[in-house]
């Protein structure tokens, strides 16, 4: 029951967009188009996931033995990077399809801040490897859930008649944050957990 | 502080290993993309893109440095194939960079004052009154030419709207995929 709460709370409660402001680049720069944005959410699922897992066994393995937790950050980055680069590297060469949906957004998102910054939260939390996973997992779930929902309206804002002071990023912005208040409708969704 | 730096070095090291590794053992050979590209390209190797032909066009869309509205055999319809292969955004071919408004323009001296395309504009942008000249608003003026038709006189022309400091104005922002950090 607590795993689905992880899984839940990451997805809509502590929406890693809407409600930790985390990763807007990608969220203002991807979500122009529903395509763009259906395959910048995979690419990030995939990556978040692999990053979760990866850093809580770099955390719990070599950091924590040797009192580093302090070098979370930078030892994270770099692991997050390499990963990535060398998952890209394998996706290139034994999957050409995956290759075309995911390819030209893994680069972008290695050092994407929710990418960081998930599995950081997920070992100041002190998650499990599952948990951390889940956790990953649920965030990715839900960076995809509002980058497709945004997409969604934006296609919509192209037809719209917008002022013109607000045309383009401007109205962009406010949408995404009424999105957000929107959002915090969640907020007691979790209560039950802890 | 020791322990610190044998870590990161470690990772580090690891790290780039497995990298250097991945890069010899998962080389692709040859560029998938661009054979992708080559193959909705017409194969006219007529060079009219600017690249001496079919395939060294598609590596150069490939690699990024060239366009992909060049192709003039493949016209709209590839290019819109291109965009979507790519996830580029779709541009006409050869479209000019800056194109000016079209408005109408009436010749006042041979309007005979008919308000035939006084009804016939839908942003009511023509003013004027029966047996009186008429004339175009050029701010409303979308340049639709909907009122060409219905002039009996034929005196409605269109032209492009002259840019002056009054109507210049600063372009829309464009965000495409820029590079994310």
């Amino acid at each position: 029951m607590s795993y689905l709460f992880v899984v839940l709370g990451a997805v809509l409660v502590n929406n890693v967009v809407f409600v930790r402001i985390l990763g807007l680049c990608p969220f203002m720069g991807t979500s122009k188009k529903l395509d763009t944005a259906i395959g910048m959410g995979m690419a990030t699922t995939f990556v978040l996931t692999l990053a979760s897992g990866t850093c809580y066994l770099i955390d719990n393995y070599l950091l924590t033995p040797f009192n580093l937790s302090y070098l979370r950050t930078l030892a994270f980055i770099v692991m997050i990077a390499g990963i990535v680069q060398i998952t890209e590297l394998i996706i290139h060469k034994t999957s050409p399809a995956l290759q075309q949906v995911l390819g030209i957004f893994l680069p972008l998102i290695t050092t994407n801040c929710a990418v960081l910054g998930i599995p950081l939260l997920s070992a100041n939390f002190g998650y499990g490897l599952l948990e951390s996973l889940l956790f990953g997992f649920g965030s990715a779930v839900g960076f995809t859930f509002a980058l497709i929902l945004f997409a969604g309206i934006r296609e919509r804002i192209d037809g719209a008649d917008v002022p013109l002071a607000f045309r383009g990023v401007p109205i962009a912005m406010m949408t995404a944050g009424f999105m957000s208040l929107a959002f915090m409708g969640f907020a007691g969704l979790d209560r039950f957990h802890h | 502080m020791l322990a610190a730096l044998f870590v990161m070095t470690g990772i580090a090291l690891v790290l780039g290993a497995a990298l250097g590794c991945a890069a010899v053992y998962f080389k692709v050979e040859g560029n998938p993309l661009a054979e992708q590209i080559d193959a909705i390209l017409p194969q006219t190797q007529c060079a009219q893109c600017g690249y001496p032909g079919c395939k060294p066009y598609a590596e150069a869309i490939a690699s990024g440095e060239a366009e992909i509205n060049l192709c003039t055999p493949g016209g709209d319809d590839g290019a819109r194939k291109l965009a979507e292969l790519l996830g580029r955004e779709f541009k006409p071919r050869g479209a000019p960079a800056e194109k000016l408004k079209i408005v109408a323009l009436i010749d006042e001296q041979t309007c005979i004052g008919c308000t035939l395309c006084i009804q016939a504009c839908p942003v009511d942008a023509i003013i004027g009154s029966a047996k009186q000249m008429h004339t175009v608003v050029s701010c409303y003026c979308t340049g639709c030419e909907l009122c060409l038709p219905p002039c009996p006189v034929d005196c409605i022309a269109l032209i492009e709207e002259p840019r002056t400091p009054q109507n210049w104005r600063w372009k829309y922002p464009v965000t495409g995929l820029g590079v994310f950090t």
